[in-house]
């Protein structure tokens, strides 16, 4: 009895400094979780989480300051694999920030611009070019759609504009289940 | 000399359906009324456009500019008048639309001048070029540019031409074989030379033995490194990657070339249609493809591209019963989803379907795991895996077991007994599996500039905050030369909020200047007009009343 | 719409599972002529059973009747059944096994091709755990009259001792027990034929013959009877030759209780085995193997059954670990 008792303690005084040696040893540096949010955020950078960008907050989740279903451009797919990650329930997306939308870009109506830079100052990817006084235009590959630039405008010329289906962007549907309508 | 051939796992026998339309001879088909060229005409890249409306054309005029890496050519296909630049729809599963020159022919049919190339005065790369120019892409349905696949480089030692033509009905490369050898092994000559390969295969499935017997005939005169190859007839044999296999041994894993493998392999279409532009200058502007199935008259026709469906089969008189019209064989094909799309350089055959040739399967069924789709896999792979990965989209795990190998021959959903729509699953899968690499890309791509932007932004600050502290040592030094030692310690405290008070003296000063302009000399009702608006001033901003004049 | 392929060979689930039926016919013939006819009995209760059971479990689950009937999955568990329990076993002892096997095994998983386990076989190894005198009373071949084979089946009085022996395994098994004996000594006394149980021991060829025609079919593949039956014969030899006066010889085995029935039809159970190429060598295989060892040194007589349960839980690790080459891939094996 003492003898299995003494083996016992020795065996759970070896294995704890083990495990106390390695969680120092093996450290991991930086917070992986607030990157591996990061990465699962659509890098819209819209701010309608209510931080100001994607990073912020993913940090935010991170510290359990914000909640996962605050993410519109993210939409459902996005909340459900901050689920699995973070191991929380699903929920669907807060309605105070936002709806999810069919992914868009902006357009400038280059006739109505009085090219007052003020999306320019707005759009958190450079994706607007132009200068003072001349007409802006936007570089619709890097436009993230988040609709920054649409409420500075003071001649409300931005308007967004869905992205086609082109032939590249075409993909298979997913195969209609035949199982439960059958006979 | 080939001594054995090999063979790859897998496979499937569907009945052949060959002699409907094997047994005339190719015809020509009449000038169209009407041409659609698409401007997308090899694969993943879209010509762009030189003609304008209302422009007279001539046969082989040169009227699209391919774009990038694999862009080729675009060529009017008879002579006429360009009546219209505009989007029209494609052969392809989408139903999208792309780009397209619509040309009214003026029945001449007259071919713009063209000189042949003397392969031998010229280097490689102005022959590939030549190729490029004369729009020459894999016929055998993909479109693959020919002078990309050429330009991979030498060290290649064997040469295979793929006239295997292992779907069912399609009978094209048949009659050409059968009736143009010579051509196509002219073509094979120039290919080889251009790739410098020691040895050239022609790998023919054994159920054409007349094809086979006609390149025999051709290619008796050209030495022995040329053989002419019958391989068993299994589905699908006419793979790029199994016929290779089968006449070579190599296996080429995906996402490699042959070239790395010391092969390459061409369609015999291609090496016709690269014969015709090396030796006689004319570009690609027609093609055979084979009209059959569910018609009165089944056969092969030599069709111009840009020739509406729905005019070509009028050639063929489809029956009555037909309910829909398939692209390509019934293995691999598409559903057309509009007869107005153009025939196109991949374009083999058209199938006219009726419920009693092509029925529609029985309800779906739960996977048994029977393993009768690994049986018939050509690629080795565990099809219901992939199925079971695919439809749970678990996407991942579908890739770690080759996804992507998949040449989306559909052995496995011709096998399977529980008609589970297998290839659709894959289809799904790849799609959403690229769409989320183009997703990631944006993603990253929006991440790094919304770092430099607030890396910037932070950077322009520090500069204006620089900027500041060196204007207000520049103020300080001119009040310390001025004589003005006013609050010097305040100062050098916070040169900011002297500068503030610096500027708020100005504006002071600057204000006491300004007095009221044009108030000398005025009517009586000027004035008092003023004296009005003086008052709705002084009710609206009362704390403002002192300033008042 | 409907895409690529538009061609399908005309092959279903349903003709996959008749052929397998029609496989087992020459053994029913063999069952029934030489050892007990009401065999076809219990078969015709079990096939009730079973589509009865089937029935009602898609009618909770809300799913359609016809297509899952008519697949004839549930048949073929069913008939396996029949022919695995004792022919003697009384019919609700059959109609719960069947029960077992459709509702627990196979609908409490998804359905077909959804169940982990061999359904027949769970229904097999829980009637034995749970009837474990039921399960063993088995008549010897031509014994009783077919109206007291059918007296038993539908109730009445069993004289245990007086009508019921033990199957050749069952004999061997605890023949051995006493001092001094031998299998020879046993099998010169006991109901013994040839190789095994007199009559019972033709059921063996008669598997195989069905099991032949089912290779031809190619509704199964070599590998799975082969490995079978070959690693039951290396193992059972193995033993015979060190020791024949205690155990068996691979004949013997090859011919006694499932071993042909499994190699068969059991074993190369698609839903629940392994099945990549390898995979199915190393899972048969490893079947045969555990069925020896129980046989020869467990607690009870026959043990394929649950051999193939264990086995059935080892299913995915041999899976992954089998993976076959994939075309062009020299080396790299999916994981």
């Amino acid at each position: 009895m003492l003898t299995a008792l003494l083996i016992m303690t020795g065996i759970a005084i070896v294995l704890g400094a083990a495990l106390g040696y390695a969680s120092i040893r093996f450290k991991v540096e930086g917070d992986p979780l607030v990157e591996k949010i990061d990465a699962i955020l659509p890098q819209t950078q819209c701010g309608q989480c209510g931080y100001p960008g994607c990073k912020p907050y993913a940090q935010a989740i991170s510290n359990g300051e914000a909640d996962i279903n605050q993410c519109p451009p993210g939409g459902e797919e996005g909340i459900r694999k901050l689920a699995d990650l973070l191991g929380r329930e699903f929920k669907p997306l807060s309605e105070e920030h936002g709806t999810e939308k069919p992914k868009s870009v902006a357009r400038i109506d280059e006739q109505v611009c009085i090219g007052c830079t003020l999306c320019i100052q707005a759009c958190p990817v450079d994706a607007i070019v132009g200068a003072a006084k001349q007409m802006h235009t936007v570089v619709a590959p890097l436009c993230t759609g988040c609709e920054l630039c649409v409420a500075p405008c003071p001649v409300d010329c931005i308007s967004m504009v869905p992205i086609a289906e082109t032939v590249e962007t075409w993909k298979w549907k997913y195969p209609v289940h035949e199982l439960r309508s059958a006979a | 000399m080939i001594t054995r051939l090999f063979s790859f796992k897998g496979g499937v026998k569907p009945e052949s359906h060959k002699n409907e339309s094997s047994g005339t001879p190719i015809q020509k088909a009449p000038l169209p009324k009407r041409l659609v060229i698409p401007l997308r005409q090899s694969i993943r890249s879209t010509a762009r456009c030189l003609v304008a409306p209302g422009q007279r054309v001539l046969k082989g005029e040169h009227i699209g500019e391919g774009e990038g890496g694999l862009g080729t050519s675009v060529h009017a296909s008879t002579s006429g008048t360009v009546v219209e630049i505009a989007p029209s729809p494609m052969a392809h599963a989408s139903g999208l639309e792309t780009l397209s020159i619509v040309i009214e022919p003026d029945g001449e049919d007259r071919w713009i001048d063209h000189t042949p190339l003397d392969l031998h005065s010229v280097s490689r790369e102005e022959a590939l070029a030549w190729l490029r120019g004369c729009g020459i892409v894999g016929m055998g349905g993909a479109g693959f540019p020919t002078h990309v696949k050429l330009g991979g480089g030498r060290g290649i030692d064997t040469l295979v031409i793929n006239g295997a033509e292992c779907e069912p009905w399609i009978t094209c490369d048949d009659r050409l074989m059968r009736e143009r050898a010579p051509e196509v092994l002219s073509g094979a000559m120039i290919l080889r030379e251009l790739i410098g390969a020691k040895q050239v295969l022609v790998g023919i499935e054994d159920n054409k033995p007349e094809a086979i017997a006609a390149m025999q005939a051709a290619a008796s005169g050209l030495g022995d490194d040329i053989s002419v190859v019958p391989v068993p007839t299994l589905y699908p044999a006419g793979g790029e990657k199994q016929l290779i296999r089968v006449l070579t041994g190599v296996e080429i894993p995906q996402g490699k070339l042959g070239t790395d493998f010391g092969v390459q392999c061409f369609n015999v279409g291609t090496a016709n249609a690269v014969h015709r532009a090396i030796r006689f200058g004319e570009p690609l502007v027609s093609r055979v493809i084979t009209l059959t199935g569910n018609v009165a008259r089944p056969g092969n026709y030599e069709v111009l591209l840009g020739t509406q469906v729905s005019e070509l089969l009028d050639l063929a008189g489809p029956k009555a019963d037909t309910d829909r019209y398939i692209v390509g064989g019934p293995m691999m094909g598409t559903e057309l989803q509009s007869l107005s799309v153009p025939v196109s350089k991949g374009m083999n055959c058209i199938i006219a379907a009726s419920p009693a040739l092509f029925p529609p399967p029985p309800p779906e069924l739960p996977c048994i795991r029977c393993g009768a789709c690994a049986r018939a896999c050509p690629a080795d792979l565990q099809p219901f895996e992939l199925y079971w990965f695919s439809r749970a989209k678990n996407f991942g795990k579908a890739q770690e077991y080759h996804l992507f190998d998949c040449i989306e021959c559909g052995c496995c959903a011709f096998v399977c007994p529980s008609r589970i729509p297998l290839v659709d699953y894959y289809r799904f899968a790849k799609g959403e599996i690229w769409a989320r690499e183009r997703e990631l890309q944006a993603s990253d791509q929006a991440r790094e500039r919304f770092e430099f932007r607030n890396f910037r932004q932070e950077r322009e600050k520090e500069e204006k905050a620089a900027k500041l502290a060196a204007k207000a040592a520049e103020t300080r030094a001119k009040l310390a030369e001025s004589g003005e030692a006013a609050a010097p310690a305040a100062e050098t405290e916070d040169p900011k909020k002297a500068l503030v008070a610096a500027a708020l003296a100005r504006a002071k000063q600057q204000q006491a200047a300004v007095t009221p302009k044009n108030t000398d000399g005025l009517t009586a009702d000027v004035q008092a007009e003023i004296a009005n608006i003086e008052a709705r001033r002084e009710k609206l901003n009362p704390q403002d009343a002192d300033k008042a004049p | 719409m409907i895409n690529s392929p538009y061609i399908r060979k005309p092959a279903s689930v349903q003709g996959v599972m008749l052929a397998v039926l029609t496989a087992l016919i020459p053994a029913i013939i063999v069952y029934a002529s030489q050892i007990a006819a009401v065999v076809l009995v219990n078969l015709a209760i079990a096939t009730i059973a079973a589509l009865a059971g089937e029935a009602l479990v898609l009618k909770l689950r809300g799913r359609p009747l016809a297509p899952a009937l008519s697949d004839l999955s549930a048949v073929v568990t069913a008939w396996l059944l029949a022919l695995c329990f004792p022919p003697i076993l009384p019919w609700w002892a059959t109609v719960l096994g069947v029960l077992i096997a459709i509702v627990a095994v196979k609908h409490l998983y998804g359905g077909l091709g959804q169940n982990p386990f061999n359904p027949a076989m769970v229904a097999y190894c829980a009637m034995i755990v749970a009837f474990p005198s039921l399960m063993s009373q088995w008549p010897a071949a031509g014994q009783l009259d077919f109206a007291t084979q059918l007296g038993l089946v539908f109730g009445g009085a069993r004289e245990i001792d007086a009508i019921a022996s033990a199957t050749a395994l069952d004999t061997i098994k605890t023949g051995l027990r006493a001092a001094g004996a031998t299998v020879q000594s046993i099998m010169g006394e006991g109901n013994f034929g040839l190789v095994s149980g007199r009559g019972w021991e033709w059921l063996a060829p008669a598997y195989a013959l069905g099991g032949l025609y089912l290779l031809a079919r190619g509704i199964i593949t070599w590998h799975m009877p082969a490995a079978f039956l070959g690693a039951l014969a290396a193992i059972s030899a193995a033993f015979w030759l060190a020791d024949p006066a205690h155990y068996a010889s691979p004949l013997f085995h090859l011919a006694s209780g499932g071993a042909m029935l499994g190699a068969f039809f059991i074993v190369t159970d698609p839903v629940s085995g392994a099945t990549t190429p390898r995979g199915k060598l190393v899972f048969a295989a490893c079947i045969a193997l555990v069925a020896y060892i129980i046989r020869s040194f467990g607690a009870f007589p026959e043990g394929v059954a649950f051999a193939v349960l264990l086995l059935n839980i080892c299913v995915p690790l041999i899976d992954m670990n089998t993976q076959p080459r994939v075309f062009g891939h020299r080396g790299d094996k999916a994981r």
